[in-house]
C-alpha cells in the first residue's frame, strides 16, 4: 500500500506530446479510475505508472521512493491488461504463481498465496485448467489472482472489463470494487466508459488530450464539472449544452427567452442543463420543438430542438411520457442544476 | 461437401488410386528387389513379387562391406554418420534461428532492421552458390572429414529466423509486458514463455530441418574422403557407379529402403506437432 506522486509528468512519441505536464496525488488505499475518451492518453499513463513507458520528463513516486528508472518488476506494483494477458501453455495455477517462482519465494508458500487468492476469487475449481479452457470472465478472475498473489502496494487496470459482455461486466465491476475495498490496495483503473468510471471510483481523473480536464469525486464531476468536457463526458444522456447572453440579472438563452440564474458575469455564454434536470414546466422558459420519443420503461428520453433554433435538446422524464412529434414542450430547471461556461476558455463560470 | 453423385464418387477415387499407384510403385519396386538374390535382379522381366533373400540381404548390407568389389563402409555406419549430419543441422539451425530471431523481434539495437535483412539476403545463397569459398574455409578449420565440417557451414538459416520471427511477431505484446512486470528476464521470457508458445512450430521445422539434412549430398560428397564419413544419401549413389560389374540391385534397393526409414520415422513420430505448427494461428 502507497500514496502515488504524479510530478509535471510529460510524454512525447517522436514530436508529438500526448501527455502535457501532468500532476496528481493519489492517497493510501485509494481507487482512482482514469477516465477519457479513446486516445486521450490515460493508458500511456497507466503503462507510464507500470513502467512499460519511458517517462519524457517529470517524475512519477510510489511510496517514498521515485520509481522513474525502475523496472516494472522493481516497482511493486500488479497490473491487469485488457485482453489479460496469460500464459496459454500454463495451467491457472502456474500462472498466478509465475512471478513469485521468479522472485524464488519458496513452494509451499507460493501454493498457499495461490490456494488463498484463488479462494478469494472463487476460482479455486479451475487451478489445473489452461486459460483456453476458461470463459471470458473466469480468465478475468485469474488475470485478478495473478495481481493478488504478488500483494503489490499498487493495482493497474488497464480497461480489464472491456472484453466481457455487458451483464458479466457490471457483475465483475461490482467484484473488483468489493475486492479493492477489502484488500485496501491502491488501486488506479482505465477506462472509456463513464459508468465504470462512476460507480467504481473514488475519484475520477478525467483526462482529455493528456490534459487532467478534472480529478474529483464522481459526484463532484457531476455536480460541479470544471469544464465543458467534464460536464458533457460525465452523465448519460450527455449534458445539453445552449449559447446564452448573461447579463447582471439574468441569462437569456439564444433564442430570446430569458432564464433565473444569478450569475455576476456578463458576455457570452454557454450553458448546460443535465436531460435529467429538466422538468416539465407549463410557464417554462426552455421550450423544445419534439422530434422524437425514447421509451425506455423506467424513463422517457424526449428529442427535441430548442424553440426557433436547431440545438438538439434532450430532456429525461420519469415515467411514461408521451408527446406528439411537432409538439413544444415547456421545460424549467433548478438554479442549481444549471451549469454556465465560458465558451472560449470552456472553463466553469456558475 | 455432402452430395451423392456416384459417378463423381468413382472418378475421384480413381485419381486418388492413379496417384497413390504413381507414388507407391516405386517403392513397392525397390521393396520386391531387396528381397532378391542378385542374380533374379538382372533377367527381364524384373520381380514384382517378394523373393526370399530379405533377411540375408538385411544382414549383408547392414554390416558386410556393401557391394562387393567396393571399399565402401558397411551401411550402419552411414545410417550413422547421416543421422549425426541431420541432427545436427536440425538442431543447430532451430537454436541458432530462435536466438537471432529472439533478438531481432525482442531487441532495439543500432541497425536493427539492416541485420533482418542481411539475415535475409542470406537467402538467396544457398550451399551450391557458396560452395568453393565454403570449401575453403572448411578446409582452413581443419573440418574435412568431420561432422563438424558436415553440419556447420549448413546450420545458418534465413528460412528458419524468418519464420520464428514471424511466429514471435503474433505473440501479443501484452504477454512481454506482463512477463516484465512478473519480474523476468529476457532470457527467462525466452525459455519459459516463448520457447513453450512456438513448441508446435519448432517440431514442423524439425521435420523440414531434418529431411532437408538427411537428403544432403553435394556437400558431404565434396568434404567427405574417408569411407567411414561418407552419408547413405551420397553412397548409394556411388555403389550404382563404383561397381565395375554389374549393379547389385538386392544390396543398392535394400540400401534405399533403410535410408528412407529414418526420415518416415521422424515425419510419423512428429506428425500431430507438424500438421499444428502450419495450421494453428491461435496463440
Amino acid at each position: 500500500m502507497a500514496t502515488i506522486k504524479l510530478e509535471d509528468l510529460v510524454k512525447t512519441y517522436g514530436d508529438v506530446e500526448v501527455l502535457h505536464n501532468l500532476n496528481g496525488n493519489i492517497q493510501d488505499g485509494e481507487f482512482v479510475v482514469v477516465v477519457g475518451p479513446s486516445g486521450c492518453g490515460k493508458s500511456t499513463l497507466l503503462r507510464m505508472i507500470a513502467g512499460l513507458e519511458k517517462i519524457t520528463s517529470g517524475k512519477i513516486s510510489i511510496g517514498d521512493k521515485t520509481v522513474n528508472d525502475l523496472e516494472p518488476a522493481d516497482r511493486d506494483i500488479a497490473m491487469v491488461f485488457q485482453n489479460y494477458a496469460l500464459y496459454p501453455h500454463m495451467s491457472v495455477r502456474q500462472n498466478m504463481g509465475y512471478g513469485l517462482k521468479i522472485r524464488k519465494i519458496e513452494k509451499q508458500e507460493i501454493e498457499r498465496r495461490v490456494l488463498e487468492a484463488a479462494e478469494i476469487l472463487g476460482i479455486s475449481e479451475y487451478l489445473d485448467r489452461k486459460p483456453r479452457q476458461l470463459s471470458g470472465g473466469q480468465r478475468q478472475r485469474v488475470a485478478m489472482g495473478r495481481a493478488i498473489v504478488r500483494d503489490p502496494q499498487v493495482f493497474l487496470f488497464d480497461e480489464p472489463l472491456s472484453n466481457l459482455d455487458a451483464k458479466l461486466r457490471v457483475q465483475m465491476r461490482l467484484e473488483i470494487r468489493k475486492l479493492q475495498k477489502r484488500l485496501n490496495v491502491t488501486s488506479i483503473y482505465v477506462t472509456h466508459d463513464q459508468v465504470e468510471a462512476m460507480t467504481l471510483g473514488d475519484r475520477l481523473m478525467v483526462l482529455n488530450d493528456g490534459v487532467v480536464e478534472q480529478f474529483g469525486t464522481p459526484i463532484e464531476l457531476y455536480d460541479h464539472p470544471e469544464t465543458i468536457f467534464v460536464a458533457g463526458f460525465i452523465g448519460s444522456p450527455s449534458m445539453n449544452f445552449i449559447p446564452a447572453d448573461c447579463s447582471e440579472k439574468s441569462i437569456s438563452l439564444c433564442n430570446g427567452k430569458k432564464i433565473n440564474k444569478s450569475l455576476k458575469h456578463k458576455g457570452k455564454v454557454s450553458i448546460g442543463i443535465r436531460p435529467e434536470h429538466l422538468e416539465e414546466d407549463k410557464k417554462g422558459n426552455i421550450r423544445i420543438v419534439i422530434q422524437m420519443v425514447e421509451q425506455l420503461g423506467s424513463n422517457s428520453l424526449l428529442h427535441g430542438t430548442l424553440e426557433d433554433t436547431d440545438i438538439e435538446i434532450v430532456a429525461s422524464l420519469s415515467g411514461h411520457v408521451t408527446a406528439e412529434a411537432g409538439s413544444i414542450v415547456s421545460f424549467s430547471a433548478k438554479e442549481t442544476n444549471i451549469h454556465v461556461f465560458n465558451p472560449d476558455t470552456e472553463k466553469r463560470l456558475g | 461437401m455432402v452430395q451423392n453423385r456416384p459417378i463423381l464418387d468413382i472418378i475421384s477415387h480413381l485419381v486418388l488410386i492413379i496417384g497413390i499407384l504413381i507414388v507407391a510403385l516405386p517403392i513397392w519396386i525397390t521393396f520386391v528387389a531387396a528381397t532378391h538374390d542378385p542374380l533374379r535382379m538382372t533377367q527381364a522381366p524384373i520381380p514384382l513379387l517378394p523373393g526370399s533373400y530379405f533377411w540375408e540381404n538385411f544382414v549383408t548390407t547392414l554390416f558386410g562391406r556393401g557391394l562387393s568389389g567396393a571399399e565402401t563402409a558397411p551401411v550402419w555406419r552411414m545410417l550413422f554418420n547421416s543421422l549425426s549430419m541431420a541432427m545436427m543441422i536440425a538442431i543447430g539451425k532451430i537454436a541458432i534461428s530462435l536466438l537471432s530471431a529472439f533478438a531481432i523481434v525482442y531487441f532495439k539495437f543500432p541497425f536493427r532492421m539492416g541485420f533482418f535483412w542481411l539475415i535475409f539476403i542470406t537467402l538467396m545463397l544457398p550451399v551450391e552458390v557458396r560452395i568453393l569459398p565454403t570449401f575453403e574455409v572448411v578446409a582452413n578449420l581443419g573440418m574435412l572429414n568431420s561432422y563438424w565440417g558436415l553440419s556447420v557451414p549448413l546450420i545458418a538459416s534465413a528460412t528458419a529466423t524468418f519464420m520464428f520471427r514471424q511466429v514471435f511477431l503474433t505473440i501479443p505484446d501484452e504477454m512481454l509486458e506482463s512477463s516484465r512486470i512478473d519480474g523476468a528476464k529476457p532470457m527467462r521470457f525466452f525459455w519459459d514463455i516463448l520457447i513453450p508458445l512456438s513448441r508446435t512450430n519448432i517440431a514442423a521445422l524439425f521435420v523440414i530441418l531434418f529431411i532437408y539434412g538427411w537428403n544432403q549430398y553435394l556437400w558431404p560428397l565434396l568434404i567427405t574422403t574417408d569411407s567411414d564419413m561418407t552419408t547413405i544419401v551420397m553412397s548409394i549413389k556411388q555403389m550404382l557407379e563404383s561397381a565395375e560389374q554389374q549393379p547389385e540391385w538386392n544390396i543398392i534397393m535394400m540400401t534405399a529402403l533403410l535410408a528412407m526409414i529414418p526420415p518416415v520415422f521422424v515425419v510419423i513420430a512428429m506428425q500431430k506437432l507438424f500438421v499444428q505448427g502450419l495450421t494453428e494461428t491461435d496463440k
